[in-house]
């Protein structure tokens, strides 16, 4: 009728791996990376979240439409975070006017 | 109200060009053309307003992502203060949820209405445990003294008293808005469990479960972020 069902399978093998990247990302933030600590942190959290939208949330079997309206939320959020860090790291960049 | 009764020898020719009209499921409203366009409109709806959700925790992840830059050092040093074992139990907690979530939509797109029930329980108990664990860790930052601007203390570093209070006011205010949508979850899914017992949803029409499915993965979703960002900033440098 609507969507075609996916097996017990999938979702179990979907969730173990969520587990075992919340592990993964708990110990590792435990290991000294200097500066990859949050990029790994980010990319686990990334990974996890896009398993649980394509399975989870049915975007896989979902219509164009609806992938569409998915990538625009994410597009938003980076132009959000984008455009304001665009903002608060660049105000060193040019001289400050001196008192006048 | 008088029906229009459609002459017999009009009524094959109509049949055939339009039998989804005359023929509809009792559940199709007649604004849809089918059940399959029914089912994409809500959940097309549904996404509408999870990209609103985004938006409106998009502000607060902006936020934290300017003042975290602006201030490295004292979100890392409130690590130490972070329970960060009971935060990677809540983050299992919540996938169990959307595992048997997952499940429950499952079983109501094939009809099982036992199982349904029985996911949907399941559900509703990992809510309530992961917003238990949360009322522990609330306490805890109140024994501490470390709810921000109420008889903040941070003696470890008290340089960076000012500053740390920027992220426990970030921390409450975020985990707060997400245990807010859980509350919440968990009265949709109360909702649910009465209408799947009074027997309400079929193969044919199930679209309550599945966009209240699509709303409790996105909170699952705010926590995965939640979680590395609150809980482990700075482990690696205090342990």
């Amino acid at each position: 009728m609507t969507h075609e069902v996916i097996p017990v399978r999938v979702y179990v093998a979907i969730w173990a791996i969520l587990v075992f990247f919340t592990f993964t990302t708990a110990a590792v933030a435990f290991i000294d990376m200097g500066p990859f600590n949050i990029v790994v942190a980010l990319t686990i959290a990334v990974i996890k979240m896009l398993l649980v939208i394509i399975w989870f949330m049915h975007v896989k079997q979902a219509d164009n439409l609806t992938r569409l309206f998915v990538v625009a939320g994410f597009f938003w959020m980076a132009i959000l975070i984008f455009v304001t860090l665009s903002d608060y790291h660049t105000r060193e960049w040019l001289p400050l006017p001196h008192m006048w | 109200m008088r029906r229009t009764r459609i002459p017999t020898s009009r009524r094959s020719k109509l049949a055939d060009t339009h039998s989804a009209v005359l023929e509809h499921s009792p559940d199709l409203q007649h604004h849809f053309d089918d059940m399959h366009q029914q089912f994409d409109s809500a959940t097309l709806g549904m996404w509408v307003f999870l990209l609103t959700e985004i938006m409106f925790f998009g502000g607060m992840f902006a936020a934290y992502t300017i003042y975290r830059g602006l201030y490295p050092g004292a979100f890392a040093s409130t690590s130490k203060h972070m329970a960060t074992w009971l935060g990677a139990t809540n983050t299992a907690v919540l996938i169990c949820s959307s595992l048997t979530m997952a499940l429950a939509v499952r079983s109501a797109q094939l009809g099982q209405r036992k199982l349904l029930i029985w996911m949907l329980i399941l559900t509703m108990i990992f809510g309530l445990a992961f917003l238990g664990v949360k009322a522990v860790e609330y306490h805890d930052k109140y024994v501490e003294h470390l709810i921000p601007g109420w008889d903040f203390q941070y003696e470890e570093d008290p340089q960076y008293w000012h500053q740390a209070q920027i992220l426990f006011f970030l921390y409450f205010a975020m985990t707060g808005f997400h245990a807010l949508h859980m509350i919440v979850g968990v009265g949709i899914l109360t909702t649910l469990l009465v209408m799947a017992m009074r027997n309400r949803f079929s193969p044919a029409w199930y679209t309550p479960v599945e966009i209240s499915g699509l709303y409790w993965h996105f909170v699952d979703i705010v926590w995965i972020f939640l979680f590395p960002l609150l809980y482990l900033i700075g482990l690696h440098a205090h342990k």
